[in-house]
């Protein structure tokens, strides 16, 4: 990594030709920013060839006719906006959206109710808290793959260890994933179970630039442990709540893994969100349909930029005050 | 800064250890599952530790799945390389250099993260297509670094805006120029940003799902994740080698969380978006 001698290597500033090589000083503003430019220059490539060129792909995808043929050829019939009417009339629109919007609010307000309590419960610190805290990142860490095949089996209804649990207290078997009824809430507590550390973590950090003091002058004036969360914690907690907030949105919205290994998507759409639709229209299925799919995509991102923009305010916001 | 542990405790680290135990609970059970006979993966009610454990679960990951945890370990390492090569420079312009549109720059790579992993896949897999990437190994390390490239250049910007000023002067009094600096000052003092990035990068590589089952599911070298998806789907009645294979395909994480647990933290506070 530390070679002195190689100029052209990786991240080199090839569009600057030989600008960056020259002995910079002090109050050259220009031959900096071609040095800049240079530094960053794989970077802006990268962002080209792999971000945009895809996205704009993907867009053209959704205004065209594809077939698995004119894909191949690449002589789709421009058919404008057709994909995306027969996305927002079909009968899984509906569906999706709802799915979508419980599970993701759902996961969302238990991810972070679980990993606040959490967050609170470690800030006290007591012998083993710090190793314990620790461990609680492992589902975090895990591929998600592993995790639904586990939560898959755990919730299997005949061989299961969560129905054996409930049959011992007299709960009748259930169908969690094979069942309309059960199949979201099973998708939706495993990727709670996900999302708990991420928050735990973020909110344990946020409640470390909470000063001690505050809570000396609370407990002075008679607050108790509950009036102190509430009116101590919680209001000072309120940007970085927040941003974890806002960051599990996001994050929920394009959730595949969880729920395809699981369940995907059904039965009967029962679980089936806009990511999962997407999906498995273009990849779930030996028949890729690959246009109303990028319909569904643009979609999603089009939901996920509004929230994005949410977030890029209410940071510059935070930075503002 | 937590406060000091005063004696009365005892009951909290038990209430701790208590909350660990549920949430390690399903990661326990995929150990006791792997370990498990096939012959009482159905017994009813299930056993709750492998009591006659069996190693035949994991005789069969060995058997069939180390060409793919080899490809794993080849495509994680190449997505580090790669996202370590372009973000470490990318930073050290936004962060030391004034690079010119570099608000700009900070506001795409945050809406990179948002942009939902199946809609990447399309547009890549249309491309594949095209290039004949598609199956290649190469062609998914590509993908998956895109995962994890925004987030390393933030990290590196956030990192490297903390390097003083007057060290990268001294370099450049003593005539280096800014190749040189960033190589013989800016990346050696920034390697715990590097650790973090390469460490975030491998994790999310190893665990890629989308893009393996969508850019590599017919190559002959796929991935441990969709060796397990595909494990699962042709074979479920032995879940105890594909609680196996979970169970092996998780000793990145376990190992990075014990190596490296003080720059897994930072990472995540960070702000890392888990793809």
């Amino acid at each position: 990594m530390t070679t002195t001698e190689a100029p052209a290597a990786a991240g080199a500033p090839r569009v600057t030709g030989t600008a960056p090589r020259r002995p910079g000083r002090r109050g050259r503003p220009a031959a900096s920013r071609w040095a800049a430019v240079g530094f960053a220059a794989p970077l802006l490539v990268y962002l080209t060839l792999f971000y945009a060129y895809p996205l704009l792909r993907n867009v053209d995808l959704s205004l065209h006719a594809y077939t698995i043929r004119a894909f191949v050829q690449g002589n789709a019939e421009f058919v404008g906006f057709d994909k995306y009417v027969e996305v927002f009339t079909s009968s899984t629109f509906p569906t999706a959206l709802w799915n979508t919007a419980v599970f993701t609010v759902a996961s969302i307000v238990f991810q972070y109710a679980i990993g606040l309590a959490l967050a609170v419960f470690f800030r006290s610190g007591f012998r083993l808290s710090n190793l314990l805290r620790a461990m609680f990142l492992v589902p975090w860490l895990l591929p998600l793959i592993v995790s639904a095949s586990t939560w898959a089996w755990m919730l299997s209804s005949e061989n299961g260890i969560v129905n054996s649990v409930l049959g011992a207290f007299g709960v009748p078997q259930i169908n969690w994933l094979t069942s309309p009824d059960t199949a979201l809430l099973a998708v939706t507590v495993a990727n709670v179970w996900l999302g708990v550390p991420f928050n735990l973590v973020i909110l344990h950090s946020g409640l470390q630039s909470i000063p001690e003091d505050v809570y000396e002058a609370a407990s002075l004036d008679g607050a108790g442990p509950w009036r102190q969360f509430w009116s101590v914690t919680f209001p000072l907690l309120r940007p970085v709540s927040a941003i974890t907030l806002l960051l599990g949105l996001i994050y929920t919205l394009k959730v595949v893994d969880v729920i395809w290994v699981m369940t995907t998507g059904g039965p009967a759409d029962a679980s089936t969100t806009l990511a999962i639709w997407s999906y498995r229209e273009a990849f779930g299925t030996g028949q890729p349909d690959f246009s109303p799919a990028a319909a569904v995509g643009n979609l999603l991102i089009v939901i996920a930029l509004v929230f994005g923009f949410l977030h890029l305010r209410l940071q510059r916001r935070q930075e503002d005050s | 800064m937590s406060r000091t542990p005063s004696r009365r405790t005892g009951w909290k680290t038990a209430l701790g250890v208590f909350f660990t135990a549920v949430m390690l609970f399903p990661v326990y059970w995929m150990f006791n599952v792997s370990l498990t006979r096939t012959s009482d993966l159905r017994a009813d009610p299930p056993h709750w530790f492998p009591w006659a454990p069996t190693t035949e679960g994991y005789e069969a990951v060995l058997a069939q799945q180390l060409p793919a945890l080899g490809t794993s370990l080849l495509v994680g390492l190449g997505c580090v390389a790669l996202t370590v090569a372009i973000a470490a420079p990318a930073g050290y312009a936004i962060a030391q250099l004034r690079l010119p549109g570099r608000g700009t720059l900070n506001f795409l790579l945050l809406v990179a993260q948002m942009i939902p992993a199946v809609v990447m896949a399309m547009g890549f897999y249309a491309a594949y297509v095209r290039l004949g990437l598609l199956n290649t190994v190469g062609g998914l390390i590509v993908a998956d670094s895109t995962i994890a490239v925004p987030f390393g250049v933030l990290l590196y910007t956030a990192f490297m805006a903390g390097i003083p000023r007057e060290l990268l002067q001294a370099a450049r009094v003593d005539g280096a120029n800014a190749w040189r600096t960033f190589v013989s000052v800016v990346l050696p003092l920034s390697r715990n940003a590097t650790l973090t990035v390469s460490l975030f990068a491998f994790l999310w590589a190893w665990s890629d799902f989308i893009f393996a089952s969508t850019l590599d599911r017919n190559g002959d070298l796929v991935p441990i994740t969709l060796g397990i998806y595909q494990y699962i789907g042709n074979n479920t009645t032995q879940w105890n080698a594909i609680m196996a294979t979970a169970v092996v395909a998780s000793v990145p994480a376990a190992v990075l969380l014990v190596v490296a647990q003080r720059f897994v933290t930072a990472g995540v506070t960070a702000g890392a978006v888990k793809d």
